[in-house]
């Protein structure tokens, strides 16, 4: 049940770093994160490792496993080989703090610059009345947690950090998504979507979907659908002339 | 000393009000303060959004009425005293009560999407100890829900948030009470000052104390702790909740939070031999509304009116304890639990749907499918009723400018918080102690109070000293063994000679804790970070064990072997920790006293 | 720049980790995307030739999807009225093909896959791309991916036109209604994925209902949207098959018209 893995861990900050080999102790039924927390407090002490819940619920631990963007806490050690040199890396988009730890900021920036929320009036009763399929949709969205994996495996901006200007990654397109879909939001978002937040830069390959923690089904659910909008308003025009001569609202 | 102030270049910030904190409290805290003018802080252990309320997943609890119109303030207020046996400040769970639901409503104009009834209401759904169903909810994620839209709420209105800084000593003087608050980043290792006279605690709990807890790394005590250091007081500290239904395998999970949602959606608990204990375990307080045969309790489901509900949606107290019964006299699971099944209750279809979270947490951790195979569960650290005494109108401490809210504030829920009852307590007070804070800082503008080099001076060497020491004790193992013996000696069943060793062993550890030291240096650095939360977490454990000695009684949250049943006189009494020179010590006071219109409504019977 | 930086493309920006290797997997991610190619350059290379061969696409009762509608002078069978005559170089197949072509071109999943295979961009999740600069869809040529939905639209019509051709194949060789062939399964079964292959296009979910809001005020839309939201979960899969099916049917009407098989007949 018990054996040692073999561990290599990215040590480092911005100045400089490498990846450093250990042999670290795994029990039954633990995750990486678990081989991490042992290496901390028998080996390394100081290593930097951001977590919270360790339950997958807060999307706080993201980094690369095996040069795949995953939680540390939902990547079971039981998954390797007893004999396979498991490779842990910081996410390879974002600065990096120490070790695992990166400065994801850039997230926090895009979230800050998202139109936010705009109700509607309530209804005469002094409520809002909704069906549940109206908000199942957005719903799916707002499962995120934001563990920014799908901002980190997006090579929009993984592989061209100049696109970090103009693009917002999946995590906030989706966003805008939810908003543009949300029963009760007045504002029109799908000009901005596309002029702003660098929609069109999406080339719908699918890893942000392939990568989230949450199954999310980010291009197929929120994306695509965002891409389709976007068309109605600015790339369609039957829906162009529609609305020049005021007859099609947006829905 | 003050040759070397000028060396001191501490980033520094003035705010009017700086809340510690941002989980739900603090976030609905500081939206509040914001929008009563006062310019806001946030400062967080975490980034933003991670805070313990995503953890959160059953409901908030409040009155609408939207699923049982015959619900309403008095119906919860009531539930909320019983569930607390009590002891429940009075004045917090009315406000709780009546302002719950208007707390509720506004986050959906702040774009939250709860469930929805076929009215197209937000949905309301069953939970232990209410007597209607009553938690709003999105599926079984509703603290991220939660978290979410107030996170978005205050990123929208341009509220700073300092994000995954800690604070280490709040700033006070003699004249002006509060002063600010002394930190560093986390990041950097740089020190931080935020000078304000309003500071608004919001840090959540005490849970890391525990081997066995549902809480993350943060639920260090620090606001019991800061609060304390600074002059304030806290109370009902020997209630500690253990959650039922905690994970109790995989080790690598051991403790994580199994919903009591499960339990609301129709999932019963079963011991080894396969038997429904818990109608074994139904207190005398609880009979009249409890079902005592199998029948009774499935029909409720359906029909609340005509209906007692099932044991197993006791309050968690009595649900934890008979848990605890079954395991000790050797009718556990193989891994040292019991058996919550929804499996064959509810069909797969209807599991997925309404308890997607739970699915995929047992799949993803334990290789369980839950529609298939009972879960085995057992008791989980989770939650401290006890916390900063406040008063309740206002969420202020004994200290002038010192407020809280949420988890670290104290008697809103007595000896036993129900569940639900903690999102909406979060709403509700963290709205109170928002506005509050932003008046007192009004009133303060004039005199704005300033922080002291020497002050500062004195933190930052407190904060260094784990890292300037050479070959002292590893921080991870202290913490470990902390958790150990809280675990084993301060759990749910307590005596007096082993909450005599308890201290015994916090005395040598406070003692240790003089010779921390670690390796690195100070950029994100966790063996300091631990460091210098253990001061915090031994203060506090030392308070839970004291007042646990202390009280010579059994109830909710607290059961004593050899004082095994709840005694009148201590119904009367809470229990009050303050700290001067390192130590702690108690005071009994006596329980505030309940307005006739309110005590009449524990007069009547419930249908 | 310094010897030592990593590569100007992929994660060697300034301030990111200082990991030379283009990623660190250790799985065969580059088999997916090599099958991808090898299929579809089969594909292409396929249907150019038969595109070009101007011959052994029409035999009674059955007309190649490749050729169908066939619109020109110079058809053979009489399926569709001849409208006009164009070069002798351009064959009846080239003025249908573009349709199909220019659906599938721009379909969210085949944009995907060729991205992906051909482009490198990116080859697999955390694999670097090979390219210093990336504008995605936003201009001149790839910005027009987003007429998708006109050749949806157009798509749909080519579908009825080859249904009516595997109706046809209810004739026997004189005209006779009332037979069946191994042909006419082929046709029906081509149609068939061929609808599915377009109902269940993101386009389509978005025009039948995505585009709204409160689905709760338009029950029937919503219904339309929960079975195209359905299908569209197997739109990779449609995609596949429905390419094999239109190859394959090619190939089988060419081997009839060639006399290498003779069709089997039912009734």
């Amino acid at each position: 049940m018990t054996y040692q893995a073999k561990l290599r861990v990215w040590r480092g900050d911005a100045e400089g770093g490498g990846l450093r080999d250990y042999t670290v102790e795994v029990n039954e039924g633990e995750v990486v994160l678990d081989i991490i927390h042992r290496l901390q407090a028998t080996q390394a002490g100081d290593l930097a490792v951001r977590w919270n819940c360790k339950a997958g619920k807060c999307g706080s631990c993201s980094a690369e496993i095996n040069g795949r963007p995953r939680l540390l806490c939902l990547t079971r050690m039981g998954d390797f080989d007893e004999n396979e040199v498991v490779t842990i890396t910081p996410m390879r988009t974002f600065p990096v703090i120490r070790d695992l730890v990166t400065d994801v900021s850039y997230n926090y920036e895009k979230a800050a610059s998202i139109p936010g929320f705009v109700p509607r009036e309530k209804g005469p009763d002094g409520v809002h009345r909704m069906q549940q399929v109206d908000v199942e949709r957005s719903q799916e969205f707002r499962k995120c947690i934001e563990c920014f994996l799908c901002q980190d495996v997006c090579h929009v901006v993984r592989d061209h950090e100049d696109n970090k200007k103009v693009y917002a990654g999946p995590r906030f397109l989706m966003r805008i998504a939810e908003l543009d879909m949300h029963p009760l939001d007045n504002l029109d978002r799908r000009k901005v979507a596309q002029e702003n937040f660098g929609l069109g830069m999406c080339n719908i390959t699918k890893c942000c979907s392939e990568v989230c923690p949450e199954g999310i089904h980010i291009t197929d659910n929120a994306l695509i659908p965002l891409k389709e909008r976007v068309v109605d308003r600015k790339y369609d025009p039957l829906t162009w002339l529609g609305a020049k001569i005021g007859r099609r609202p947006h829905p | 000393m003050a040759a070397e102030l000028p060396g001191l270049a501490i980033e520094k910030h003035f705010y009017d009000v700086v809340v510690v904190g941002a989980g739900g409290a603090g976030l609905r805290a500081a939206i509040e303060a914001h929008e009563q003018g006062a310019r806001t802080a946030i400062v967080c252990k975490s980034l933003l959004g991670k805070a313990h309320t995503v953890m959160a997943e059953g409901g908030i609890a409040a009155s609408m009425g939207n699923v049982y119109p015959e619900d309403n303030w008095q119906v919860h207020f009531r539930d909320t005293m019983r569930g607390g046996k009590m002891l429940n400040h009075w004045r917090m769970a009315q406000l709780h009560a009546q302002e719950a639901p208007d707390r509720v409503r506004e986050l959906e104009d702040w774009g939250a999407l709860f469930d929805r009834t076929p009215a197209g209401l937000i949905s309301q759904r069953d939970f232990g100890g209410h007597r209607f169903a009553r938690l709003a909810h999105v599926g079984d994620r509703t603290g991220l829900e939660l978290i979410r839209t107030l996170q978005q709420r205050a990123v929208q209105l341009g509220i700073d948030v300092f994000m995954e800084c800690t604070v280490t000593k709040l700033l006070t003087d003699d004249e002006h009470g509060m002063v600010g608050a002394f930190g560093y980043r986390r990041e950097s290792g740089e020190f931080i000052v935020w000078q304000s006279p309003a500071v608004i605690l919001a840090t959540g709990g005490i849970g890391k104390s525990y081997k066995v807890t549902s809480n993350s790394w943060e639920y260090s005590g620090d606001g019991h702790s800061l609060a304390l250091k600074a002059g304030a007081t806290l109370v009902n500290m020997e209630f500690v909740q253990f959650h039922p239904t905690g994970m109790v395998w995989p080790l690598s999970v051991k403790g994580l939070l199994i919903t009591e949602s499960v339990r609301g959606e129709g999932g019963v608990l079963k011991n080894s031999e396969g038997k429904r204990f818990m109608f074994d375990y139904i207190p005398e307080y609880f009979k009249a509304e409890t079902a005592d045969n199998e029948a009774e309790a499935d029909r409720w489901y359906d029909d609340h009116s005509n209906n007692r509900r099932p044991p197993e949606l006791l309050p968690r107290d009595e649900v934890a304890r008979a848990i605890n019964s079954e395991v000790k006299a050797g009718r556990g699971s193989p891994h040292g639990g019991v058996f919550l099944d929804i499996a064959s209750r509810r069909t797969a279809e209807d599991i997925k749907r309404r308890l997607p979270s739970m699915y995929h947490q047992f799949k993803e951790l334990a290789e369980v499918d839950i529609t298939k195979e009972p879960m085995e569960v057992g008791p989980t650290c989770h939650y401290v009723m006890g916390g900063v005494e406040v008063e309740p109108d206002t969420a202020a401490a004994k200290i002038r400018g010192l407020y809280a809210a949420g988890e670290v504030a104290g008697g809103m829920h007595g000896s036993n918080r129900l569940g639900g009852n903690s999102l909406s307590d979060l709403l509700v007070f963290g709205r109170r102690a928002g506005a509050s804070a932003a008046s007192h800082a009004a009133e303060q503008k004039a005199t704005t109070p300033r922080v002291t080099d020497e002050a500062l001076a004195a933190a930052r060497t407190a904060a260094l000293a784990p890292l300037e020491r050479q070959g002292g004790e590893n921080p991870y193992t202290i913490h470990a063994e902390l958790q150990e013996s809280m675990n084993a000696l301060v759990g749910i069943i307590r005596t007096e000679s082993e909450l005599q060793q308890a201290l015994d062993k916090i005395a040598s550890l406070k003692q240790r804790i003089q010779n921390l030291s670690v390796e690195g240096k100070r950029r994100y650095n966790p063996g300091w970070h631990l460091a210098l939360d253990l001061p915090n977490m031994l203060t506090v454990s030392e308070c839970i064990a004291k007042a646990a000695l202390e009280r010579h009684e059994s109830r909710g949250g607290h059961t004593r072997d050899d004082h095994p049943t709840p005694s009148p006189e201590w119904g009367a009494l809470n229990l009050i920790c303050s700290e001067a020179d390192g130590s702690v010590s108690l005071t009994r006071q006596p329980l505030p006293q309940m307005p006739d219109d309110l005590a009449t409504l524990f007069k009547e019977t419930p249908a | 720049m310094t010897t030592t930086a990593p590569a100007p493309t992929g994660t060697g920006a300034p301030g990111r980790a200082r990991i030379a290797a283009r990623h660190l997997r250790t799985d065969t991610w580059w088999v997916q995307p090599a099958i991808t190619v090898a299929v579809l350059v089969s594909f292409i290379i396929y249907s150019t030739i038969r595109a070009f061969e101007d011959a052994h696409y029409f035999v009674e009762p059955y007309i190649s999807p490749f050729y169908s509608p066939c619109i020109t002078k110079s058809c053979q069978g009489d399926t569709f009225p001849e409208l006009f005559s164009g070069p002798a170089f351009l064959t009846p197949a080239i003025y249908i093909l573009i349709l199909p072509l220019g659906f599938r071109l721009t379909c969210y999943y085949y944009r995907k896959a060729y991205y992906r295979s051909f482009w490198l961009s990116p080859p697999a999740c955390a694999v670097a791309e090979p390219h210093t600069t990336y504008t995605g869809e936003t201009r001149f040529p790839l910005i027009f991916q987003n007429i998708h939905r006109y050749f949806f639209i157009a798509g749909l019509a080519l579908n009825v036109v080859l249904t009516y051709d595997a109706i046809l194949g209810f004739r026997d060789e004189h005209g006779e209604w009332g037979h069946m062939g191994l042909g006419t399964l082929i046709l029906l079964g081509n149609a068939a994925l061929l609808w599915l292959y377009s109902l269940s296009c993101h386009s389509c979910r978005h025009i039948v209902g995505g585009k709204i809001n409160s689905f709760s005020k338009h029950p029937v839309r919503y219904q339309f949207w929960q079975v195209v939201s359905k299908l569209n979960g197997s739109h990779m899969k449609y995609a596949w098959v429905s390419l094999f099916g239109v190859a394959l049917t090619d190939f089988y009407i060419r081997l009839l018209a060639t006399n290498a098989f003779s069709d089997p007949r039912f009734f």
